[in-house]
């Protein structure tokens, strides 16, 4: 679905006559593999490229040297642009940014309207579109009233009724409470399970990565670990040495652990701490 | 009555008290809505307080009344046993003295620079340069943005320095009272931890009371010594943190949840290992765990 190769993304620096004064290396020698289907998490502080990433699958930055192949769309390629948007959509972290319509359902029809859809068949996929998020009750409302959690899966909607094979969240849930955070993880994990739609999360949110099929950890442009979340949550050491959090059950048996009772590490969920610990009784 | 039994802290007068506070959003329309109903709060000097509600509880809605901004549809709110709402009330002296930082206080930086732009609090308050001065370089110490950073344009800092320098802004203006709106939203786990502890040593060092509004249990259970919790206009429970937690289902149904490390231990209670389920951090969980269930360190 996705294919990185070498990816190197320099940011120019200009001084305040606006010359350019030097570069920033954003990113640095990535390379990844996104297989249909998947749902991906990508973990990092605060400037460790995972934003800057974000954009290259969107195309809304193109690589300083290296490639990226969306879908098979080199986005290299000029032409290609607007086939690569529509094949991977992107949910930003700020809904109030991203949302333009009065009215939830226009709101939702802006982008195939945008494609050129037929009026039908727009309304065919806003109806679908706010029934996988389950926000179709709300389709008449202005979205000034809605929560920031139902803001956030009115954008979702608006990417999905552009049809993508692929969306890419970046931080979509930073500025949500938990009841609007849990809604637009579900509403994330639906569409991967249930329409095989690839997800790729970016998220501060260790307890989001937990369900992810594959996490990619980002540091100093760098993909500094990857694996699965047992995998990565094992190294609780390594995560925290990065600034990163580890789900707080992991970081419990992990300090149980240390303190000789014999449980594995990559405890993931209550259950498997409540299996490790009392399993044999 | 139950505020009165933390940290044996009596209420003396002295501070912010709350008398059935009622708020209604346009009074007399259509839209009529009460955002707050019958709230009786105390809230002394020197506390350690989080206030935690999910969008919509009424929380903002009280944080504003706290400092004056919104005046009660209903009841009163006295600051010293003075009720801040009568004619001859010096509204600008209880801004300073009861400080408050918004959400996203980064967006409001404005000034040239750093220090000018925390000395505007204080010049506000009509001190001399000198003493605005002071006021802000003892601020900004404080938060830890050191020298170099003064003459720094407040843009060209990182975000978590940003949020440092508005923390620094009001608490140029000495407040007694300092009340933080989701002093964490947007930041990433080293900046959360950053800021947390940051607000954890003004309070041991200033000791002034911090009320810290969030919807993070896990963020307010270690740092915070007693729990408000606003649901639907109301006042739910207040009361020390690991009393709060204990109702743990009922602060689901308000939208919000105890911090993880309560349900991880109400499931091992569930499948049999008879333990204390009021540990607020992951030692104390460990510690509790292996003292059921022994181990190697017996």
């Amino acid at each position: 679905m996705i294919k990185i190769s070498r990816l190197i993304h320099d940011y120019i620096q200009r001084d305040e006559e606006g010359n350019p004064s030097g570069t920033i290396r954003a990113l640095d020698d990535i390379s990844l593999d996104v297989e249909p289907g998947q749902f991906i998490a990508i973990l990092g502080h605060n400037g460790s490229g995972k934003s800057t990433l974000a954009k290259h699958l969107n195309a809304l930055l193109f690589p300083t040297e290296g490639a990226v192949w969306v879908n098979g769309l080199d986005t290299r390629d000029q032409n290609l642009i607007w086939d690569i948007r529509q094949t991977a959509g992107m949910v930003f972290q700020n809904p109030d940014n991203q949302i333009i319509g009065q009215v939830v359902e226009e709101d939702v029809g802006f982008g195939p309207e945008n494609m050129g859809v037929p009026t039908q068949e727009i309304w065919n996929r806003v109806e679908e579109s706010l029934k996988a998020v389950g926000m179709y009750e709300y389709r008449k409302k202005s979205p000034n009233r809605l929560s920031g959690g139902q803001k956030q899966r009115v954008s979702i909607a608006g990417v999905i009724a552009m049809h993508p094979r692929c969306i890419v969240m970046d931080e979509p849930t930073a500025m949500l409470d938990p009841s609007g955070r849990a809604d637009v993880i579900n509403a994330a994990m639906t569409l991967n399970r249930e329409e095989g739609i690839t997800i790729i999360l970016i998220t501060h949110y260790m307890e989001e990565a937990i369900r992810a099929d594959r996490i990619f950890v980002m540091d100093e442009g760098k993909v500094a670990m990857q694996g699965t979340p047992r995998e990565i949550f094992s190294r609780v050491e390594e995560m925290q040495a990065l600034h990163l959090d580890v789900p707080q059950v992991t970081l419990l048996a992990h300090t149980l652990r240390q303190r000789g009772l014999s449980i594995p590490e990559g405890i993931l969920t209550r259950e498997e701490l409540a299996e490790a610990l009392l399993g044999g009784n | 009555m139950q505020a009165a039994r933390l940290s044996g802290k009596a209420f003396d007068g002295m501070g912010i008290k709350l008398e059935n506070v009622s708020y209604i959003y346009e009074v007399g329309t259509a839209m009529q809505t009460a955002a707050l109903e019958d709230v009786s709060l105390e809230i002394p000097e020197n506390q350690f307080i989080g206030l935690i509600g999910h969008t919509g509880s009424g929380k903002s809605t009280l944080v504003q009344l706290l400092n004056g901004l919104l005046k009660p549809t209903e009841g009163r709110v006295l600051y010293n046993g003075k009720n801040i709402h009568e004619q001859d009330y010096d509204k600008r002296a209880l801004r300073a003295e009861v400080g408050l930082v918004f959400q996203y206080p980064e967006h409001q930086l404005f000034e040239a620079d750093v220090l000018s732009d925390v000395m505007f609090g204080p010049r506000n308050l009509g001190l001399d340069e000198a003493a605005c001065k002071k006021s802000a370089v003892e601020a900004l110490t404080s938060v830890g943005i050191g020298e170099e950073y003064f003459k720094t344009s407040p843009f060209d800092l990182s975000g978590g320095q940003k949020r440092r320098v508005a923390i620094a802004g009001v608490l140029a203006m000495h407040p007694k009272i300092l009340i933080l709106d989701e002093p964490t939203a947007g930041l990433d786990p080293r900046g959360r931890d950053e800021i947390l502890g940051l607000i954890s040593e003004m309070k041991q060092k200033m000791s002034m009371t911090i009320i810290l509004v969030s919807h993070s249990m896990d963020d307010v259970a270690r740092y915070v010594e007693r729990i408000i919790v606003m649901g639907h206009g109301k006042k739910i429970f207040d009361d020390e943190p690991r009393r709060v937690f204990r109702h743990y289902r009922e602060l689901e149904d308000l939208g919000l949840s105890a911090p993880q490390i309560t349900y991880i231990l109400q499931e091992l209670k569930e499948k049999g290992l008879d333990l204390e389920t009021d540990a607020l951090t992951v030692a104390e969980a460990a510690d509790e765990i292996i003292r059921k269930l022994g181990g190697p360190d017996r």
